[in-house]
């Protein structure tokens, strides 16, 4: 191994850049930056400011927090369905003002008083939710005037009730209890605020009308045309922010009982500057409680750490406005490029040193090329796109699956009739049949499914456990291709990838990273398990006659292996055939107790110096489009038999091409063997010249029909 | 349908004279000589703001930070010249800060993507905010005195008209042959109407929308100094009002549509004229400050409601990846 050759394989081994895609494309990351600011924030001023994590300054935070996160919730939930609220600044000052009118000039009952602030927040947000979501206004234009128009009315009461709200003073022990007391400890407006923060979480992620307010925002005219009212949520979402900043505006007037000219200006850009930092988008349809709590968290702690250092309120005020700048900047960026980085980030190829291929034209090769596949015959031609596998019951009746989600039945001898047998909807790949006669399929991008032979489709499986260091979610199955049942009934069943969908094979091929595996699902406990992890692209399974152990096959790294899951080598997997001159697919056993392995595509120098070369397949991968990449050649592909020690008995190949360019699956029934393509539009069947003429794959391996 | 058309501008002109005519029947002090100059006066620099704006809007922009812009560069510069720096001099570095803050607003919204109402809204706390902290202390700024052109500025007549008002007359001739002649105009308007269609045919629409800013900027910095030179100094009590709102009136008012692409310096014209009448109508009344901020955000609400009904939004061109903002 030449020295750069090394430094490639460690730095593939060692270095796991493929992480850094897999943690951009979580749902997550989106609040892992604001969370990570706030803790540095909390650790900057934890440590510049004095006091700054004593107790009463973190119980004057919590009160603080209580209100402040309300108003930013509001503003939040409107952002969330695509609008904006700028009103919450002056809702939440009337609300203050009139608490305190009706506390303290009328001395009214506290919940009366309660009552009368929501009702009014809820005339406040019909309001704007009448403009902005029946008579289509624009919403920064229309709240920055009724924010207007509110502060006018607040500032008209507020001189005309000044000196008779100051000279009153409530003594109900309620109104203490809101603005002082604390339940178990806690605050309890922070607690009132906890409670409706997890009840709009609970309607965001969970409920109903949370995913619609969610689609109004994320793209208005769908949400539409599924047959929201996009009207009514946008109304809802306006009356909802303006009732709770009346509710925070209540809070505050009783913790502080009193109100000045100044309450409330600038809660408006503090609110925006919040939950444009905690992540939530500007123009809808992203945004979560959670963002919005270390949004306002954020905002507080910083405003009030500022003012603590004695930075005066101009600059303030402009730090607050450049962060909202910068905010909203980084925001719209990540939005619009998010898809082309995560692109650019998520390739991430791996070493791959193969053994050198065979020679396939050289005399005495066991692969030497011949044309026998040329003259097969043709079934369904053109009724069928995509027949990944095909399989043959005991009655000679022929299935594959399609392109179009459907199982196709060819009914024998002759095939030349078809039905759809069952219609699943993802496409089915690999098949196998069980005892009983059940169908079992693998559909990529679903999982394990049974087709009874009176076509009731039930799922078996979509997902197996979690491992612990996978980034990405490995629990679902994302590409499951074959499958075979175990004598004692289990079902082992091959996944290529962890890291891609169906349509992206090829972008798997061109990383070549152990990311596929080997799963087993057990009929009698109904439990799934990942059998053998870290396979490259693991594509091809079938028993062995010994009942305890299966062939598989690994198509990027040219490979079959064997692999014991009962008996005294249980765990141990054997390399069967480490350098085949082609990209092995779905693997079957062959009348004389041999197996019948599909190459889907023969390797090629420049592609195999390239999978030494990580950092060039990178490079291609960022740079060039992906149909000028470097692929497996799948414009030719062969059938081999191969027996127990990996010799090679056999091959067919239509070099031509003429009719099986592709081959990944065959299968023999009763002296034929039937061809399957997954880019073809047909199946081929070929007259094995020296093979048993009654044997019956099904028989042969389950015993004669019971 | 009919022969009939109700233009916008026909209808807030009749408005605004009906409301003239009211006033000068019920009010005994409206209708003097110098009443109606104090009213075109105190209207000319709304007007002149007026004009900024309304080229942004047509330019389907919004600017936020046009008071701050003026408030600002203004009180530098009146700083500066109080601390000994010629006047030209100091007026030189207003007239630079001016062009940069509409540069940084312009360079935000056109290549950063930001929407324009959010930019200039967090521009102007960033300007104000600066200013108050980096370029000037105290809040009220004089003039200085011994400059006579700016002198003549504030208290010159000019053919027997004040010079603010000269001021709003040569300002409007010259922006209104801007939009109607120059490359620039045309392209505004077509930026306005359609910015992908007018960017897919060539206009180079990011550097257009700069260049709008720009001039917005610069155009709040003439009217800082109108205002400077017609009241002998300039106070930061002008940012905490309201005024960038009166200014959002004259061209919501006036029949500039804020869907971009229509309206022109004669809607500029008649809004200020109708905002103008109101104004003085109200002050002579003797309405308080709070409930003339009442009367005339609830009538900026009726007009956007109406224009968002005489114009409403194009969904094909309205950018949909910023929502409903």
């Amino acid at each position: 191994m030449a020295s750069s050759d090394t430094f490639a394989y460690l730095r593939s081994r060692y270095l796991p850049d493929h992480l850094i895609g897999e943690i951009l494309s979580k749902r997550w990351i989106d609040n892992a930056i604001p969370f990570s600011a706030l803790v540095i924030t909390i650790v900057v001023m934890g440590s510049i400011i004095p006091d700054f994590l004593s107790v009463s300054s973190l119980s004057d935070l919590a009160r603080q927090f209580a209100e402040f996160g309300l108003v930013v919730l509001a503003l939040t939930v409107v952002m969330i369905s695509g609008g904006i609220d700028l009103s919450v600044a002056s809702v939440f000052s009337l609300a203050v003002l009139f608490s305190l009118i009706g506390v303290n000039v009328y001395a009214l009952p506290i919940p009366v008083v309660l009552a009368g602030i929501l009702v009014m927040g809820i005339f406040c947000g019909a309001i704007n939710g009448v403009l902005v979501g029946y008579l289509r206004l624009r919403a920064f234009l229309t709240t920055l005037v009724s924010l207007i128009i509110f502060r006018s009315i607040y500032e008209i009461v507020f001189v005309k009730m000044s000196t008779a709200m100051m000279s009153g003073f409530s003594m109900s022990d309620l109104w203490l209890f809101i603005g002082e007391g604390t339940i178990l400890g806690v605050p309890t407006s922070l607690v009132i605020t906890l409670i409706i923060a997890l009840a709009w979480h609970l309607v965001l992620s969970r409920m109903r009308p949370g995913w619609r307010l969610t689609a109004v925002g994320g793209a208005r005219r769908s949400a539409f045309n599924a047959g929201i009212d996009v009207r009514f949520m946008v109304f809802l979402t306006y009356v909802a922010s303006s009732t709770m900043c009346a509710l925070a505006g209540f809070l505050f007037a009783a913790r502080l009982g009193s109100t000045g000219s100044d309450t409330g200006v600038g809660l408006e850009v503090q609110a925006l500057t919040a939950a444009v930092l905690g992540g939530t988008a500007i123009g809808g349809g992203r945004g979560s409680v959670a963002k919005a709590i270390i949004g306002s968290l954020l905002v507080l702690i910083l405003t009030n750490g500022l003012i603590n250092l004695g930075i005066s309120g101009p600059i303030n005020s402009t730090i607050l406005g450049a962060i909202l700048l910068t905010a909203v900047f980084v925001d719209m960026r990540w939005q619009k490029h998010r898809h082309r980085i995560l692109a650019k980030v998520y390739v991430s190829p791996a070493y791959l040193a193969l053994p050198p291929a065979p020679k396939v034209d050289a005399p005495g090769s066991p692969y030497v090329l011949n044309d026998r596949l040329r003259s097969v015959e043709i079934i369904g031609l053109g009724q069928i796109e995509g027949p990944e596998d095909v399989i043959l019951d005991r009655d000679d009746n022929l299935y594959c699956g399609t392109r179009h989600g459907d199982i196709v039945r060819f009914f024998g001898p002759d095939h030349q009739r078809s039905e759809v047998f069952a219609h699943i909807g993802g496409h089915p790949l690999g098949m196998a049949f069980d005892r009983v006669g059940n169908l079992l399929v693998c559909i990529g991008g679903m999982g394990l499914f049974q087709v009874a032979p009176d076509r009731t489709v039930t799922k078996l499986t979509d997902e197996t456990n979690r491992s612990w260091t996978s980034i990405v979610d490995d629990s679902r199955l994302r590409l499951a291709d074959d499958v075979d049942v175990a004598p004692d009934g289990r079902i082992y069943f091959s996944e290529a990838t962890i890291r891609y969908e169906q349509e992206d094979w090829a972008t798997d091929a061109l990383e070549s990273r152990p990311s596929g595996r080997m799963i087993c699902y057990d009929p009698r406990t109904g439990k799934t398990h990942t059998e053998i992890p870290k396979l490259v692209f693991a594509n091809g399974v079938t028993m062995c006659p010994d009942g305890q152990s299966f062939m598989f096959a690994e198509s990027w790294t040219c490979s079959i292996s064997r692999y014991w899951f009962d008996g005294p080598k249980k765990g141990k997997t054997e390399k069967v055939i480490s350098s085949l001159p082609g990209y092995p697919d779905n693997i079957n056993r062959s009348s004389d107790g041999n197996y019948w392995l599909a190459l889907l595509g023969m390797r090629g120098p420049a592609l195999d110096l390239a999978m030494r070369m990580p950092g060039f397949r990178k490079r291609m991968a960022r740079r060039v489009a992906p149909d000028q990449w470097l692929y497996p050649n799948i414009n030719t592909g062969c059938v081999v038999k191969f027996n127990e020690k990996g010799e090679i008995l056999d091959n067919l190949w239509d070099l031509g091409g003429r009719n099986h360019p592709m081959i990944t699956s065959m299968r023999e029934h009763k002296g034929w063997l039937y061809l399957g393509g997954v880019s073809n539009n047909r199946i081929g069947r070929y007259k094995l010249p020296d093979a048993d003429p009654n044997w019956c794959a099904q028989d042969a391996y389950w015993g004669p029909r019971a | 349908m009919g022969k009939v058309r109700l233009s916008q501008e026909g209808v807030v002109f009749a408005l605004a004279v009906a409301l003239f005519a009211v006033f000068a029947v019920l009010l005994n002090n409206f209708l003097t000589a110098g009443n109606l100059i104090a009213l075109v006066r105190s209207v000319s620099i709304l007007g002149i703001l007026g004009l900024g704006m309304g080229l942004v809007v047509i330019g389907r922009g919004i600017d936020l930070a046009m008071i701050a812009t003026m408030v600002v560069t203004l009180s530098w510069v009146l700083s500066m010249a109080q601390a000994g720096t010629p006047f030209d001099t100091a007026l030189a570095y207003g007239f630079l800060l001016a062009v940069a803050i509409g540069l940084a607003s312009g360079i935000l919204i056109a290549y950063a993507d930001i929407p324009a109402i959010f930019t200039t809204l967090a521009m102007g706390l960033v300007i104000y905010g600066s200013g108050r902290a980096f370029l000037f202390q105290i809040d009220v700024q004089n003039t200085p005195s011994g400059v006579a052109w700016f002198d003549f500025l504030g208290r010159g007549l000019l053919f027997g008209l004040p010079m603010p008002i000269a001021a709003f007359a040569v300002l409007a001739a010259l922006i209104a042959l801007m939009l109607m002649r120059t490359r620039f105009g045309r392209f505004v308007y077509a930026a306005g109407d359609n910015p992908l269609a007018a960017r897919i045919t060539g206009v180079p629409l990011r550097p257009l929308i700069v260049l709008q800013y720009v001039v917005s900027s610069l155009i709040a910095f003439l009217a800082g100094i109108v205002m400077a030179a017609a009241v002998s100094g300039m106070s930061t009590r002008v940012y905490n009002s309201t005024m960038i709102y009166d200014v959002l009136l004259v061209v919501v008012l006036g029949g500039i549509s804020l869907s971009g692409g229509r309206g022109g310096v004669r809607n500029v014209l008649v809004g200020t004229l109708l905002v103008g009448v109101l104004l003085n109508g109200m002050t002579i009344l003797d309405i308080t400050y709070t409930t003339q901020n009442l009367i005339k955000s609830l009538i900026l609400l009726l007009a956007i409601m109406v224009d968002s009904f005489i114009n409403p939004r194009d969904e094909q061109t309205s950018q949909q990846s910023q929502g409903d903002i």
